[in-house]
């Protein structure tokens, strides 16, 4: 062949480019399918063996502090201004407070959240904070069951021993500066990191995991019988969607059977446990996690001034099961969790 | 000949420059300069211009213009004039149509879809000024108008998508944004709010044409390039007077699938199949939401949806049982 020097130019552009784009926009093999639904339904899940290796890494288990057992007088008739946990032995107490010191502060100490001249004082907020969630971990693991099961969560599920959990989120993130003339802000069309940096909307969490509006969009009907739900609303819905799966690690199919994503007949029983998840999430971010905005300094607030909100990556961290599956809450049966008696 | 047995033009013609036709009468000066591209040579003919551009090209360059500024300028504001985030950005941004609850209000508020609107009725206008234009030309230099109808196939969707089937289902909100993302992830949305897309006949007839295309592009281009050696890329002498390119070309088809298409009837193919796959698409879009609201369930109802054995033990949606937790059930 004889090319032209602009040719070969040409040729080599092209080349490095297609390259580029493949390095930047793809994972590097092997893919490993794992099939879960009939064959060729494409109920699969896919996943990528250094993924999981980092994935294992970064959720190993903290081991459990031995019993100091149940026996002896109660921590409430021993100390001061105890509201939550006060029925609990003084050595199950203890316990539990050094293992909330190693979970949430293990470098700030007790001092994080104790006057440790007195340890019963409330003057520091994070110690009331504190108290709100451990009454949140009891609530989880004794009334949220259709989620957590018997599994259950320590603080440790959230915070992985930072004072505040790596994957917290406030209302409206991202959302474009409002216009005068021009088009007024929409909360998409922008990268948005929930939903796998597509053009959806940037904050599904307020509408579904703290607000309680519509996620069914597809209709249930063959022929029209006057099912309004939009193209924009099913973006929202989409949005969420993908923040689940993001937060699962999981591909789409992993509750859904994609040729109908509405179906339950055809999903698989993980959607009936997400579909309580999503309920969990909105009772703990209204009761618990929002009226707690009263008690924070300016600094731990949003940018419109609310309280700091979980939702499915907040325990989840890119594993289906929060730390694999491995229950600590049946290590600390007074946080509810556990076989029940 | 080998040369032409290559991805790029190798030959490169170069004799005075072609003046083409005289016009007929009425018609505009032709405008732009001419020369020869060596570069532009590699892809096609190496002269450049002159282009006739006429008051119907002028127009609808005008119109294109303003709705490209509209729709640019809507963009930037949405990352408050910054120009850094708007290049970052651009493959995100977009102009939406109206939210749903305005429904068919011809001019809403701007910032609520009205510039969509505006936007919309330019291109709209551009587009079909730029068909009429085609038709002249085509009419001007006395050829047939396919090419114009080939265009107005895609008008056709274009129209179903931004225009028609919005009217029908009564809100502009149901139309597409324009953006690169958005317009995607509209088509997704799209898909899983009626129901999965892929059950939808028609929908599947324009994919059958979309990939039908590409595959008898494909073999066009391969079979037309392995007989230039015989003189084959001069396909319209050959549709007359039946050389032995088309004669080898022909025996090549008819020994490894049994048939073949002519050089003459081989257009007819790609025409129709381009021209069948946004008309086909054209439909089932129009079909959505209007005749039918769920394809996935009308494609159970008709028999094209297998059933599967079960895999997972019975799955009830959580929203029929009884249910008592706080927060409400929703």
């Amino acid at each position: 062949m004889n090319l032209g020097i602009g040719v070969s130019v040409a040729l080599a552009l092209a080349a490095t480019a297609s390259v580029g784009i493949i390095a930047v926009t793809t994972e590097r093999p092997p893919i490993e399918g794992v099939q879960r639904g009939y064959r060729g339904t494409g109920m699969e899940q896919v996943y990528n063996p250094r993924t999981l290796a980092a994935l294992n890494v970064a959720n190993k288990v903290p081991i459990s502090l031995p019993s100091l057992g149940t026996a002896g007088p109660r921590a409430g008739a021993v100390y001061k201004n105890v509201q939550v946990l006060g029925d609990i032995s003084v050595g199950q107490f203890t316990r539990l407070m050094v293992s909330i010191t190693n979970w949430v502060s293990p470098t700030q100490g007790c001092a994080y959240c104790h006057n440790t001249a007195n340890m019963a004082d409330d003057s520091l907020y994070t110690k009331v904070v504190s108290r709100r969630m451990l009454q949140m971990t009891q609530h989880l693991n004794i009334d949220w069951r259709s989620h957590v099961a018997e599994t259950g969560v320590t603080c440790y599920t959230c915070h992985r021993g930072q004072p505040v959990p790596a994957n917290i989120w406030f209302n409206g993130n991202g959302s474009d500066p409002t216009s005068g003339v021009t088009q007024a802000a929409l909360g998409k069309n922008h990268p948005s990191t929930p939903a796998g940096i597509a053009s959806l909307p940037t904050d599904p969490y307020t509408p579904f995991l703290e607000q309680a509006n519509e996620i069914r969009v597809v209709s249930q009907t063959a022929l029209p019988t006057g099912d309004r739900q939009s193209i924009k609303q099913t973006d929202w819905t989409y949005a969420l969607m993908i923040h689940m799966s993001n937060s699962l690690g999981v591909n789409c199919s992993y509750c859904h059977n994609s040729r109908s994503f509405t179906d339950w007949s055809q999903s698989s029983p993980q959607r009936v446990n997400a579909w309580y998840g999503i309920r969990m999430v909105r009772d703990l971010n209204n009761t618990y996690l929002n009226p707690l905005r009263v008690n924070y300094p300016a600094n731990r607030l949003g940018a419109q001034g609310d309280a700091p909100k979980v939702n499915c990556t907040t325990c989840h961290i890119g594993v289906y099961k929060p730390l694999f599956g491995v229950s600590m809450a049946k290590d600390f049966p007074e946080l509810g969790g556990g076989p029940r008696p | 000949m080998a040369e032409y047995q290559n991805i790029f033009t190798q030959i490169q013609v170069r004799g005075p420059l072609e003046m083409e036709f005289v016009l007929p009468r009425g018609s505009s000066p032709r405008t732009g300069s001419l020369g020869f591209s060596r570069l532009l040579g590699w892809f096609g003919d190496a002269q450049v211009g002159p282009i006739y551009l006429g008051y119907l090209g002028t127009l609808s360059l005008i119109f294109g213009f303003i709705a490209f500024e509209i729709i640019g300028l809507n963009m930037w504001a949405s990352v408050n004039w910054d120009p850094v985030q708007f290049l970052r950005q651009l493959p995100w941004l977009a102009l939406e149509p109206p939210p749903p609850a305005w429904g068919l209000r011809l001019l809403p508020p701007l910032a609520q879809g009205g510039w969509w609107l505006i936007a919309g009725f330019f291109l709209t206008t551009s587009i079909l000024l730029w068909w009429v234009r085609t038709y002249r030309r085509a009419v001007a230099l006395g050829m047939g108008t396919h090419t114009a109808w080939c265009f107005a196939a895609a008008i056709w969707l274009y129209l179903v998508l931004g225009f028609i089937r919005p009217i029908l289902m009564g809100s502009w909100g149901e139309a597409v944004p324009f953006g690169i993302f958005p317009h995607l992830d509209w088509t997704a949305a799209f898909s899983i709010r009626y129901g999965n897309l892929f059950y939808n006949p028609f929908h599947m007839l324009s994919i059958v044409f979309l990939y039908g295309s590409a595959l008898l592009f494909a073999m066009h281009g391969a079979t037309i390039l392995s007989v230039s050696r015989f003189g084959g890329e001069r396909e319209l002498e050959q549709v007359t007077d039946r050389g032995t390119a088309a004669e080898r070309a022909g025996i090549f088809w008819r020994w490894t699938m049994g048939f073949n298409a002519t050089f003459e009837s081989w257009h007819r193919w790609g025409w129709w199949f381009a021209v069948l796959c946004p008309l086909t698409g054209g439909i089932g879009i129009l079909l959505t939401g209007t005749v039918v609201d769920n394809w996935y369930l009308w494609g159970v109802k008709h028999g094209i949806a297998p059933t599967y054995p079960v895999v997972f033990p019975p799955v009830i949606d959580p929203l029929t049982l009884p249910q008592n937790f706080p927060g409400g059930v929703r």
